[in-house]
Parts: C-alpha cells; structure tokens; sequence
C-alpha cells in the first residue's frame, strides 16, 4: 500500500508559554535596556574586580573628599569620599550585599508564600484560617515599619567580612514582611486549579497529595508569582536603603547601596553632590530596571493581553 | 500487556479471587447543603464480574457520576458523605479502608476516563510526561522506561506515530485522540476495573464509535471490568453484557443487554426505549416521558417514578416498590414487574 497520509514534521516544536514571552519581550526596547543595566549590576555584585582594581578599605586620609574633575581618568574615577576610599570602589563593592539580600530576601519570601499558599488553599479548612489569618496580621504591618520593629531587636550588632552575617539581620526582618503576596496569590491560583478535572483525575490514577500539589497545581501558580518577583526586588532594594539610611540595615564598615546613600547625604549638601547622586542613581536605575523587566514580564505571561 | 507479574495483594490486603470482580451493595449517598440532607445515591446496588461490561444508564442527576466517584473514592467530602453501603473489590469493603490504600487502588485497580479529555490532561506537560509518570511514580520505573512504555500505550490505544507524539501537549491533539491518550492513561497501570464517565458525550458521531470500539477491544484484550457510564442507550446496546438503570439515586432495572432491551421490566426503561429514533419510525412523532426528573431534595412518595408512569396506579404513589425478579438475572423495582416484563402494561 503507498503511503498517503503526509508525513508528520517531527521537528517543529511548539513554543510554550515561557519562550513565547521569551520571545514577546525579546523585541522591546525597554526591555533590552532594562535586561542590559541588571546584567552590568549583577556583573558588579558577582565580580566586583572587573570594574575596579582599587580596594576600597585602603584608604588615606589626605585624600578625602576629592571631587571627581578627572572625568573617569586618574586615580580616582569617581572621587573619594569622607574617609579618602576611592568611591568607584566602594560603590562597587557595595552592590553585592546589596543584590545579595535582594535576592535572598525574594527567594526566601517566594519559597514560604508557595508553600504556605498552596497548603492553605489545597487543604482548605482549619489549616486555610490559620494560614490565611497570619497573613492578614502581616498584611496589615508595611514592610518598612515591620523591619524597622524587627531590627531594633537586633541592635548592637557588629559588621563582619562575611556576608552572611553582614545581610542576616535585615534579611530575616524583610522575609517575614515579604512572604504574604506570593503567598495570596499561591492560595488563590491553587483554589482555582485543585478542581480542575486534570486535578481530579491525577487523583484518580493514585497520585499522592504532595505529587498533585507540585507538579500539577505549582506550575499554575507559578506564572502570576513570577511576574510580580522583578517589581519586588526593586520594591526591597528601596526599603534596604530606608533601612540604612535610618541606620539598622546593613551595618558599617560594610558598605551597601543604602549604606553610601546615608554617608553621601551628610556631604551632598557640602557640594560633595557626586557621594550622594551616584548612589542613588544607580539605585534609581536599577529599582527602574526591575520594574521594567517586572512590567514587561507580567504582560508577556498574560495570555490575555497579548 | 505487562511483563511484570503483579500480586494483587500487595496492594489490596486481604483479597479474595472468589469474590465478585466489584460488588457496589446498598450505597447511599447524601449532601449536605445550606443544612438540608440531599440524597443523591439511594441504594445502588449492582455487581461487576471479571470481563464483562456493565452499563450505568439515566437521567442527568439519577446518580450515575457520584456512585462512580463514590467507587473512585474522590467525592468531596463535605458536602458529600457516604451514609451507607458497600463497595467490594475482591471482596474488600473499600468504604473501610484508609485513604493510604484507597489511593494504592486508583489507578492500581480501578481508573476511570473522563468525559472531557481536555481539562482531564494537564495543559501543562506533554502528554508521554503524564503517562510515563504513572509508571514512575507507581512502579518506579526510570524516565527511559517510561517513556518507552507510554509510546507502547498510545500505540496500543490506535495513536498514529506514536513515537513522534509521546512528546506533544493536549491541545495538539484532537477530541477524539485526547480521549484515546485519557484511555492510556486510565489503562497504564493495568487496572481490573475501568470505569467510563460519558466518555463519548463531547464528541462527534463517528469518533464516538471508534471510541467505543477501542474501549470494547481493549477491555476484551485485557479482560477487565468495564463500567459504561452513560445515558446514551444506543452506546450500551452494542458494547455492553449488562445493563443497570438508575432513576433518582437506585437502581430502578438490572439485567443482561438483550433482555433488558427487548423485554424491559420497568416502566422507565421501557419508556426510555421509546424515545430512541429508530429508522423504521421516520416521520412519526416521538414518544417522550412527560414531565421532568424529581428533585433529589422533595421526591414523591412511594415510588419516585410514579409522577411520570404510564402505568401508575394509586398504591405507586404510596407504597415503595419491591425488589421483584420476573426472570433469572432480571430485577426491576416496579410494582407491577411482571406485568411490564410480559408486555401486559
């Protein structure tokens, strides 16, 4: 018999849902742009040596304050400040615990507002008014006010070198104040799918209540938390610098972009106006850069609004 | 069919292979809303054997879906409960057993196929991970393997290329192709009881018969159980041995195909019957049962059916009907039985 049916291609895949946001946001400006500055300040947390070859803990005192006329040439490219360290390296050296805690603090807050979504609205019940009654009580607290009361506990503590130690404190306190929208969102995507008939019938194929929350509701909920998770990085880097601005973030002598923003505003109005303005700049940008990102992602995703 | 050998009792304890294939005894099933007792499953009662294929027929809301969901151990609970009855598998009253071995059953023993094949498929994965998952999950194959034998699945229920298909997403598959992924799914673990929830309503005419034919091939290959669900009675008479009719939660008939199509001993079988266009009655007006199903919540005393009989008389209204079998494996719940099942009313 000659065969008459047409071959079937095999190699043409069809795009998900992930490329084809992938592809949706390849072609806006705004998000190459915005792609483009979060590449060069992760670049700056990962491997601050790229972008400077000055320690910024050697510093001398005569050459405090030293405006930055040379332009991006000479020994000091962006100045120094108060205490004579060269500020390109500071500032530099300052981006990773302030990326750093950013990213511990999203990552933190995503993992236990999923995992309590999902149990809360997968179990229902007592479990559900629990859950969603702590949230409330958490809601109700703004972020910065909660970290603020949360960090006073903690006062007295001593900045190491190490990291960890350096980012724990603010961390923790942005964590329990960060956690309620993945959670809220979690919650309601997993009440929206659990009754869905694919639900229903992995049940029915014996499937155990932990496999059908992760591998068939999680991946739901996934797509409405992604899309929130730029804005918000933005959303704590902002409240970091709060935090350090009133002096119960990050701890000097380590440095954060919140940090050099409480120094710089001592000087600016000095005319030392670079200590203060390249700051928040690339604070600006960066906040900017994720809600951009953020914003583009949230539509990308949005079947709807394609 | 599969290699592996599998015991039984592994993962149902205390099975026994002289014991009805499934055995629903007297389930009741009610809801509770806003307070009220609903009872929607009123004493159903029918028995599967080992390679036969029982039909479930009725109305919308004669409680055809919750006994299967009841069966399937997946009603919601609450609303729902189960006030009463058994289900037997092997002779195990699955309403007893704890959910750990309820789950081990689904799937293990008995699977069920939906009626909509779409939402019944996670948008999300391919649909060789959905069925490869099975044999993960349940049998611990590895991601090979299992893939493997989800190639051999979707050949064996009729999927062209198979191989080259194992890795697209429902929604590259048509109605009647879902519906045939639903079936390897339902079929992967080898299950002795099958049950099918309308599994032809959302299709067209001629996919639901090559449907049915598969369904009928595949239970003949594997010699299961096969429970039809459906109120399609032209579906039952080809593919079905027997038939049970459900009217407002019971079982109002029980008997083989032929009998049951030719010499009904229930008034509403025979009406429904009726109302099926045949070819030999074009341009006649069809016959209807007048009125509509009781509401589960205010039935009419006596016998439920009695509103909408033609051959009702005072005491229906009064008396619950008996249990009464005019022929060998034969029983209607009607009064008058006899005289239905020797064409005297």
């Amino acid at each position: 018999m000659s065969e008459l049916t047409a071959p079937v291609p095999t190699t043409e895949r069809q795009a998900s849902l992930w490329s084809d946001a992938f592809r949706t946001m390849r072609r806006r400006p705004d998000v190459i742009i915005a792609t483009l500055v979060l590449l060069l300040v992760f670049a700056m947390a990962a491997f601050p040596r790229l972008f400077t070859d000055k320690d910024p803990t050697q510093c001398l005192g005569r050459e405090a304050r030293l405006r930055p006329d040379t332009w991006f040439t000479g020994d000091h490219p962006l100045g120094t400040d108060a205490f004579g360290c060269d500020f390109a390296a500071t500032l530099v050296h300052g981006t990773r615990p302030t990326i750093a805690l950013a990213l511990s603090v999203i990552v933190a807050s995503v993992v236990i507002g999923l995992v309590l979504g999902i149990y809360a609205g997968y179990y229902g019940g007592w479990l559900d008014s629990v859950i969603s009654r702590a949230l409330d009580v958490f809601v109700v607290i703004p972020m910065l006010m909660g970290a603020i009361l949360i960090l006073s506990l903690f006062r007295g503590r001593v900045s190491t070198e190490s990291l960890v130690e350096t980012i724990a404190a603010p961390a923790i306190a942005l964590t329990l104040f960060g956690w309620m929208e993945f959670c809220r969102y979690t919650r309601a995507a997993t009440l929206e799918t659990k009754n869905l008939d694919y639900v229903i019938a992995a049940k029915c194929l014996g499937a155990s209540d932990r496999r059908i929350m992760f591998k068939h509701i999680l991946p739901n909920a996934i797509v409405p938390v992604t899309a929130v998770v730029p804005t918000t990085i933005g959303g704590i880097i902002v409240t970091e610098s709060a935090l350090a601005v009133l002096g119960i973030g990050v701890q000097p002598p380590a440095t954060s972009w919140g940090v050099l923003l409480s120094d710089g505003t001592e000087w600016a109005g000095g005319g030392y106006v670079y200590l203060f303005a390249w700051p928040l700049g690339l604070l600006i940008l960066t906040v900017f850069a994720f809600a951009t990102f953020g914003d583009a992602l949230r539509d990308a995703l949005d079947p709807k609004l394609r | 069919m599969s290699e592996t050998v599998r015991v039984i009792g592994d993962t149902l304890p205390g099975a026994d292979f002289n014991a009805p294939l499934l055995e629903v005894d007297d389930l009741r099933v009610e809801f509770r809303v806003r307070g009220q007792r609903i009872p929607a499953v009123r004493g159903a009662s029918f028995t599967l054997e080992q390679g036969r294929t029982l039909a479930v027929v009725g109305e919308s809301g004669s409680g055809k879906s919750v006994t299967s969901q009841a069966i399937m151990g997946i009603l919601d609970t609450p609303p729902a409960t189960i006030t009463g009855g058994a289900v037997r598998l092997h002779g195990v009253d699955l309403l007893e057993q704890s959910e750990e071995t309820r789950r081990e059953v689904r799937g293990n023993h008995i699977a069920i196929v939906f009626q909509d094949a779409l939402s019944a498929l996670n948008p999300l994965w391919s649909v060789g991970f959905q069925i490869g998952e099975l044999f993960r999950v349940h049998r611990g194959t590895s991601r090979k393997d299992a893939k493997l034998k989800a190639v051999e699945l979707l050949d064996q229920v009729g999927i062209p290329d198979a191989k080259n298909r194992v890795g697209d997403y429902p929604h590259q598959f048509s109605g009647g192709m879902r519906q045939r992924v639903m079936i390897a799914m339902a079929l992967a673990l080898d299950p002795e009881v099958l049950i099918a929830d309308e599994p032809t309503t959302a299709l067209d005419v001629t996919v639901q018969a090559q449907i049915m034919r598969l369904l009928k091939r595949i239970q003949a290959e594997r010699n299961m159980g096969l429970i039809l669900i459906t109120h399609d009675l032209g579906v039952v008479a080809d593919v079905a041995d027997e038939v049970a009719v459900m009217y407002a939660g019971e079982v109002v008939e029980r008997a083989g195909i032929r009998d049951a199509f030719k010499r009904p001993a229930h008034p509403y079988t025979k009406a429904l019957l009726r109302a099926i266009p045949r070819v030999d009655t074009v341009g006649q007006e069809l016959e209807v049962i007048r009125g509509l199903p009781p509401n589960p919540a205010k039935l009419p005393g006596g016998c439920p059916f009695h509103p909408r009989c033609f051959a009702a008389e005072d005491k229906c209204a009064t008396e619950v009907p008996p249990w009464i079998e005019p022929a060998e494996f034969h029983g209607s719940r009607c009064h008058f039985a006899e005289e239905v099942y020797t064409d005297e009313r």
